[in-house]
């Protein structure tokens, strides 16, 4: 398993290409930034795609919706999570 | 009631009020993107959305731009109403195609037509009337009697409607801002004037 910058530079990536963030790069993405209003302005539909992007590319089913609150919190806690309930 | 400005998005180029406002040899998707970049339109959200949203977001920016009566208005008094052939089919073959692997949130949100409406809406906060009906071609008599309807009974005071179809990377748009109020530049509103600025041929 990579490690977890290696990991964050990764979701970085992914979450541009799967939420068609074409005005970002990686950089602009601050690990502890909020995904959602204030920080890269994601909205409810994001949120549907980033628990798709976790079963498509790390085969991970967030348990209830409740917990996608604490792990979309920012790249750093999604990259946090993914390491914890990786197989 | 008169046509205040009209815009065409069709074969390559992009008019408003008979003024090529861009042309490019590129088609649909990389046409529409390019012509977001080259008149700076500065809306992220236009990068998320389907073709249909596209050409809408940006031929309802051309249109509204340097219109400072549409910005004037409350809310609640603008609205649209649009049409179309061929509804969303281009969402909904992209929908299907991506639901093979994993059924995307962000493309089933498109597989409406009305979605080019409520994109617009959200830019531009408008909050009154509107509607999206599907027909073989762009009936200028049924949108000139729906519109006339709304304004009449004070539904609304400003209204963009018009035509609006993505099939096979062909983008076909033409609409139209309808206001009560005659305007030095004004067209006055008819189905004759609504037949005879679709059917101008700005093409290649």
């Amino acid at each position: 398993m990579e490690n977890k910058q290696e990991l964050i530079h990764r979701l970085k990536e992914q979450i541009i290409k799967q939420l068609k963030l074409e005005n970002k790069r990686p950089e602009d993405i601050g690990d502890h930034d909020p995904l959602f209003v204030d920080g890269l302005g994601l909205d409810s539909i994001d949120a549907l795609e980033l628990i798709v992007l976790l079963q498509q590319e790390y085969n991970i089913k967030l348990r209830s919706a409740e917990e996608g609150q604490d792990v979309f919190r920012s790249i750093d806690t999604m990259a946090d999570y993914i390491l914890e309930h990786s197989a | 009631m008169h046509i205040t400005a009209a815009v065409i998005v069709r074969d390559g180029v992009i008019v408003k009020d008979e003024a090529v406002i861009y042309r490019s040899s590129e088609e649909g998707g990389t046409f529409i993107k390019a012509a977001y970049e080259e008149l700076e339109m500065d809306y992220p959200r236009f990068y998320k959305m389907d073709l249909l949203s596209k050409t809408g977001t940006v031929a309802v920016d051309v249109l509204l731009r340097d219109h400072a009566g549409f910005e004037a208005c409350r809310p609640e008094t603008a609205g649209m109403v649009l049409s179309n052939r061929n509804a969303s089919i281009e969402a909904d073959v992209q929908y299907l195609e991506a639901s093979k692997a994993y059924p995307s949130p962000a493309l089933f949100v498109y597989t409406l037509p009305n979605i080019v409406i409520g994109e617009i809406s959200i830019r531009y906060r408008f909050k009154g009337e509107n509607a999206f009906f599907v027909s073989d071609a762009f009936d200028a008599d049924w949108i000139h009697w729906y519109v006339t309807d709304l304004m009449q009974r004070n539904l609304l005071k400003v209204c963009i409607c018009g035509w609006i179809d993505v099939l096979e990377e062909q983008l076909d748009a033409c609409l139209f801002l309808v206001e009560p109020a005659p305007a030095q530049t004004g067209t006055a509103f008819t189905v004759e004037n609504l037949c005879s600025i679709y059917n101008k041929n700005y093409g290649k």
